[in-house]
């Protein structure tokens, strides 16, 4: 443990730092009040420290005797998790204004959660991954229940709790059976133990960590708290929930496999493949009976960590190259689309139903058109940005022979396209109704807007995140 | 100089295509007319002035993927010099001409537009033949040929209110389409072999081509002779030739100076040149060139009977340029392509100049076109008439036997026909008698149209399809009576004057070049001078060399790479714009018993290329096409002027072979019942069973029934209770930790 071993953890350090000063300032001075100054301050922070990660990282470190390490991996992971939690927070700044729900734990929940989810994507031990891991959980169990006085914020949250407690029992249970197979926390000793030979027991641990983690990136059968979650919380903190955990879990994932278990790619590559084919298609299906657009949202974003979760189970490193790149366009994507259910509201009171869409293109003709592209993008249309991502992970899995699960990808997004077409036709060809309104602040405006440029624009080079993803990936799978 | 002749019909086809509205239709004509009669006269620049050594003109990188690269450059030699001259001077005379066909046209209401979309495709068309004849490399050549193509299906359904010239017009794309089929694997065959698809890489390797074996569909097949039929299929559809030739006839429901420039002069003869420019790799593909004689000797037969009883003036030329075209392909098929380019040369003057001249008649007697409504219109159109004399003189090859002076078509012909003895004597006979048949319906042609009496009236099955163009010419601006005939104006009469020219001296003025002496004929191509006694063992030695080499690299499916890499180390192109190769020796035997001993002691140099042997044929041989040239005037003569009811007579006696004949052996039924119909139940059965019964009912059945019923089973699950969902993930793991205990390959 010395100076270098803190230098490498320094972000993450700084930032546990900035969250609990910020709990005292705001504690004994002006409570609330300073939420709004304290939720600009962390975005700053965070992008700040994304510029920094993705500048000054190089190589690759294992520091404290092998707990923690720094690879281009975890970096790629870290700046996309610290750029959307910030594009979050500044986006929904102005809607809890208005709802009289900015409380100034908000921020520093969110950022005691990206806390988290960073030690999660650079851990390199069991114990740091679970650390880190609950860090996480615990930061937003409490966020999703941040609105005390509505009932299903709070039966959200408790949902959340109770079955994020049962997925932890599942990844502890999994994980205390790989340590006494294994003899040992460190992935580099696990990937050792599973060279020589795979006992029953260790692929036990293996299958439940994987369950474990599976609850996290909502991948089906262990999605069911997803769509309730979604709905009863706030939506900006739905919005938090599809985006930067996404990106950490599945970075977790891809982690544990690769440098925990990457001897024996056949047996989780089944696993792995059998969460994607039930998420995407469980995502496509059931999306079609949704009225409410968060919900809707939360099974998109199923069927979403299906498609990921195809690039990873492939086990090669153009796979997770995929996955890292379809990871980063789902982030874009959805806080595009946030920033635009953020604003559906009717008489100042927030809407969700999707009927509230019908005739919006007459009202709003280029908010629709940039959600007509966002939605286009979602569903996989070219030439939105969107496709690409479908088009590297499917291209992931035919190039490593795995053509049955991209025909099944390809069969469940056009399933899927239906009900991203459908909010389209509702926009433009919708039954004559009064549309909702949509109040904007200039946040969420730019937002929408410029996620919507860059889902057309990145057809050119995807803004150059090919090279950095696939040097991630490269660190990764060796 | 050749870049301005490339440019400069495209840009008046610009310019008048998309510009008339400005400048106004008038204007357009002129600038597309004057910018084809620049090119023209540059052309004979080129021609007049060109020393016979290739030039290769870069105009920019073209294509570039993977190995794949070429550049877009003009290929300048006299084979491209040649076709220069005849495509930008049939353009340009046939731009004038449609100043005066195109004046007034009946297809059209009052008012309408449609001269400058004319002269704009006129131009077009011709841009895309000089592209064609101008081009360096394969890809190059296939750009040109689609866009003659293109501009052809245009100009025959010129007239789109007609259902007939629609159909037409489809009917010649989709069977190019055939051919074109068979030119692109041949582009994509010689890719694969040499790597290359620049002309010179191509011609580098043809010897190498020849040794190796390719295998295609069921079988084996020696490269280079596959390479040869498959593009000589291309070269079918484009020439019409035997079996790809049912669009040609139809083809002539476009205005009557597009069959001229078209389907007469330059298009059609693509295909010829095709062969010709290709002719170093034709030299090394033998069966390939046996077949192309064959099958020129059948469609010149073939077309020139079906020619002998139509009664429409422009499908019995339709018929005479097919029939003509199978004389050029049968020079080309037995090795002399000097003598195909001569044939080609003299007839795009005269096959233009008897299009233009029947353009005139129709023009005169109101878009009248059937000749058996024809009759005395000498005194009437004594121009045209003598237009059409000269023409018609020259297709049958009049002349002087046995020395070189004679018509055009005399010298070219007779060309063909004793290069034809020499090669093949199936060839010959069929040529000599085609050669008869061709002077009777020429002169067929002549009789009923300008002498006896005049059966304008007579009207049998006239008025049924003519009577409402003729009530339309009620007003007749031309002021003059009803069907009355008229002469054509000068823009029509002076093309026809130049044409004529050309089909007077063509053949003499540059018959030393084309068939004379081997050694000016190989000067004026710039190729290498054969010398002679030693060019056999050495030419020879030199290809087997090759062979040695080629056999070390792999017979058959050797890597493109290894075929392109040998074609650069053993071979250069070969020098010029031809090549031609000394006989085999089993040729040789076989030639020598065919011409004339006598004249081979005689001979200054032995007749070891087919040129040299095509000279010491027969005297018989000489004659025969001129004496089957007299049979035919003389059995004209007696049937429409000594004895008009003849050929009625001989009509009913032989009905079913008449009736064979006049329904073009039936071709156009038998494509009917073999592809036409199949492809249509096809078509319908996929349309009906295939698409609407079983992907239609398939995806609305996924759609509407089952998708929904498990979005409904989904949203039953999903109750919102916690421990249903508890109990979700407890039976995912113990599916997940079952399945892995099963078939997870643990030890």
């Amino acid at each position: 443990m010395t100076s270098a071993d803190f230098r490498i953890l320094l972000p993450e350090i700084l930032l546990s730092g900035y969250a609990m000063a910020a709990l005292m300032a705001a504690v004994y001075t002006t409570r609330d009040k300073l939420a709004a100054t304290l939720v600009w301050a962390t975005a700053g922070l965070f992008v700040a420290l994304a510029l920094y990660i993705g500048a000054a990282g190089v190589g690759e470190r294992t520091v404290f005797n092998g707990l923690f390490v720094d690879d281009p991996f975890a970096r790629f992971a870290k700046v996309t998790i610290l750029l959307s939690a910030a594009a979050v927070l500044v986006m929904s700044q102005d809607y809890m204004y208005r709802r009289d729900l900015l409380r100034f734990e908000y921020p520093i929940l969110v950022t005691l959660a990206v806390v988290g989810m960073m030690v999660m994507v650079s851990s390199a031990d069991l114990i740091t991954l679970y650390m880190g891991l609950e860090l996480q959980s615990l930061s937003l169990y409490v966020v999703a229940s941040i609105r005390r006085d509505s009932a299903k914020s709070s039966e959200a949250g408790l949902k959340y709790f109770v079955l994020g407690a049962l997925s932890s029992g599942l990844l502890l249970y999994g994980a205390s059976l790989v340590y006494g197979y294994a003899g040992t926390t460190q992935f580099a000793g696990i990937l050792t133990t599973v060279q020589a030979g795979v006992p029953l027991g260790l692929l036990f641990g293996l299958v439940f960590m994987l369950a474990g983690l599976a609850f996290k990136v909502s991948a089906a059968p262990f999605h069911m708290w997803t769509p309730d979650v979604y709905e009863g919380s706030p939506t900006p903190v739905t919005a938090f929930f599809a985006t930067a955990p996404k990106v950490a879990a599945m970075a977790l994932i891809a982690r544990l496999v690769q440098d925990a278990f990457g001897g024996i790619p056949g047996q989780w590559g089944q696993v792995l493949a059998a969460l994607a084919v039930a998420s995407m298609f469980l995502g496509a299906v059931a999306a079609i009976g949704q009225r409410d657009i968060k919900r809707l949202m939360a099974y998109s974003s199923i069927a979403h960590m299906g498609y990921a979760l195809i690039g990873l189970c492939v086990g090669t490193a153009y796979g997770v190259q995929a996955t890292m790149i379809y990871m980063a366009i789902y982030v874009t994507m959805n806080v595009g689309t946030f920033a635009f259910i953020l604003s559906m509201e009717r008489d100042g009171r927030p809407v969700s139903d999707i009927a509230g869409l019908n005739q919006f293109a007459r009202k709003e003709p280029l908010k629709a058109l940039a959600m007509l592209v966002l939605l286009f993008s979602l569903a996989g249309v070219p030439p939105m940005v969107g496709f690409f991502g479908k088009f590297y992970v499917l291209k992931a899995a035919v190039d490593a022979g795995w053509v049955w699960l991209a025909v099944a990808g390809a069969v469940a997004s056009v399933i899927g396209a239906f009900y991203y077409l459908r909010l389209v036709y509702f926009m433009y060809f919708g039954a004559e109704q009064d549309p909702v309104d949509s109040r904007m602040a200039p946040v969420q405006w730019g937002m929408l807007v410029a996620v919507a440029a860059i889902m057309l624009l990145g057809i050119v080079n995807l803004f150059g995140i090919e090279g950095p993803a696939a040097l991630a990936a490269q660190a990764l799978v060796r | 100089m050749a870049t301005i002749i490339l440019f400069a019909p495209l840009i008046g086809a610009i310019i008048c295509g998309f510009g008339w509205r400005l400048i106004g239709e008038r204007a357009g004509q002129v600038i597309t007319t004057s910018l084809v009669f620049l090119a023209a006269a540059l052309s004979w620049w080129i021609f007049l002035t060109f020393d016979g050594t290739t030039q290769q003109i870069v105009l920019m990188r073209w294509i570039e993927s993977g190995t794949m690269g070429s550049e877009w450059a003009i290929r300048l030699d006299r084979l491209t010099a040649i076709m220069l001259v005849v495509v930008t001077s049939v353009s340009a005379l046939v731009h004038l001409y449609s100043f005066g066909y195109m004046a007034h046209d009946d297809n059209w209401r009052e008012g309408e537009h449609y001269k400058a979309r004319f002269f704009a495709y006129l131009s077009f068309f011709t841009f895309s033949m000089l592209m064609l004849v101008t081009s360096d490399n394969l890809v190059q050549m296939f750009f040109g040929w689609e866009g003659v193509g293109v501009a052809s299906y245009l100009l025959i359904g010129f007239y789109y209110r007609k259902a007939s010239a629609n159909a037409a017009a489809m009917k010649a794309f989709i069977v190019n389409r055939v051919g074109d089929f068979g030119f692109a694997l041949g582009i994509f065959a010689l890719f694969y072999l040499t790597d290359s698809i620049r002309f010179d890489d191509v011609f580098a390797a043809a010897p190498a081509l020849a040794e190796t074996n390719l295998t295609f569909l069921w079988g084996e097949w020696n490269a280079a002779n596959l390479v040869g039929v498959l593009l000589f299929i291309g070269a079918m559809g484009k020439s019409a030739q035997l079996f790809l030739h049912t669009w040609l006839p139809d083809a002539m429901e476009g205005p009557t100076p597009v069959s001229a420039l078209i389907h007469a002069a330059t298009m059609v003869t693509a295909g010829v040149f095709l062969v010709c420019r290709m002719s170093p790799l034709y030299e090394y593909a033998p069966q390939a060139l046996a077949f192309i004689t064959v099958l020129g000797a059948c469609t010149a037969f073939v077309a020139a009977t079906i020619g002998l009883v139509q009664n429409d003036i422009k499908r019995v030329i339709a018929y005479s340029t097919m029939s003509q075209l199978g004389y050029m392909f049968v020079a080309a098929g037995v090795g002399v392509y000097p003598v195909a380019m001569f044939h080609l040369f003299t007839h795009a003057f005269f096959k233009a100049m008897l299009f233009l001249g029947a353009g005139s008649v129709i023009h005169a007697t109101h878009h009248e076109q059937d000749m058996r409504n024809y009759g005395g219109l000498r005194k009437q159109i004594p121009l045209t008439f003598w237009a059409m004399l000269i023409g018609t003189l020259a297709i049958t090859g009049v002349g002087i036997p046995l020395t070189h002076y004679g018509f055009a078509g005399f010298l070219s012909k007779d060309a063909v026909i004793e290069s034809a003895w020499v090669g093949s004597g199936f060839a010959f006979w069929l040529l000599v008698v085609a050669a008869c048949f061709t002077s009777f319906y020429s002169w067929r042609l002549m009789f009923m149209t300008f002498f006896g009496e005049s059966r304008a009236h007579g009207g049998h099955g006239h008025d049924d399809h003519n009577g409402a163009v003729h009530d339309a010419h009620g007003h007749d601006d031309h002021g003059h009576g009803h069907h009355e005939p008229h002469e054509s104006p000068m823009v029509m009469l002076i093309p026809l004057g130049v044409l004529a020219l050309g089909a007077v001296f063509s053949g003499m003025i540059w018959y030393k070049v084309f068939f004379g002496e081997e050694t000016a004929v190989r000067d004026w191509f710039g190729m290498e001078q054969v010398a002679h006694g030693e060019a056999h063992g050495a030419d020879h030695g030199a290809v087997a060399a090759v062979n040695s080499e080629g056999e070390t690299v792999t017979a058959e499916a050797a890597p493109a790479e290894g075929h392109a890499a040998e074609g650069h180390a053993t071979g250069v192109a070969p020098k010029g714009a031809l090549l031609m190769l000394p006989f085999t020796p089993e040729e040789q035997a076989v030639v020598d018993t065919r011409l004339d001993a006598a004249k081979v002691a005689k001979a200054e140099h032995p007749p070891t290329t087919i040129i040299n042997a095509a000279h010491l044929v027969p005297t018989w041989v000489k004659v025969a096409p001129f004496i089957a040239m007299l049979i035919g005037f003389a059995v004209a003569w007696l049937f429409y002027i000594k004895d008009p009811s003849l050929p009625r007579r001989l009509a009913q006696q032989q009905r079913p072979l008449y009736l064979f004949l006049l329904n073009k052996w039936y071709f156009d039924e038998l494509y009917d019942v073999i592809f036409v119909r199949p492809a249509r139940w096809l078509g319908g059965f996929l349309w009906k069973r295939g698409d609407g019964a079983v992907i239609d009912g398939s995806i609305n059945g996924v759609a509407m029934g089952i998708v929904p019923m498990l979005t409904r089973l989904a949203g039953r699950a999903q109750s919102g209770y916690l421990f249903h969902y508890a109990f979700a993930m407890v039976l995912g793991i113990v599916a997940l930790v079952t399945w892995m205990t099963l078939f997870g390959g643990a030890k």
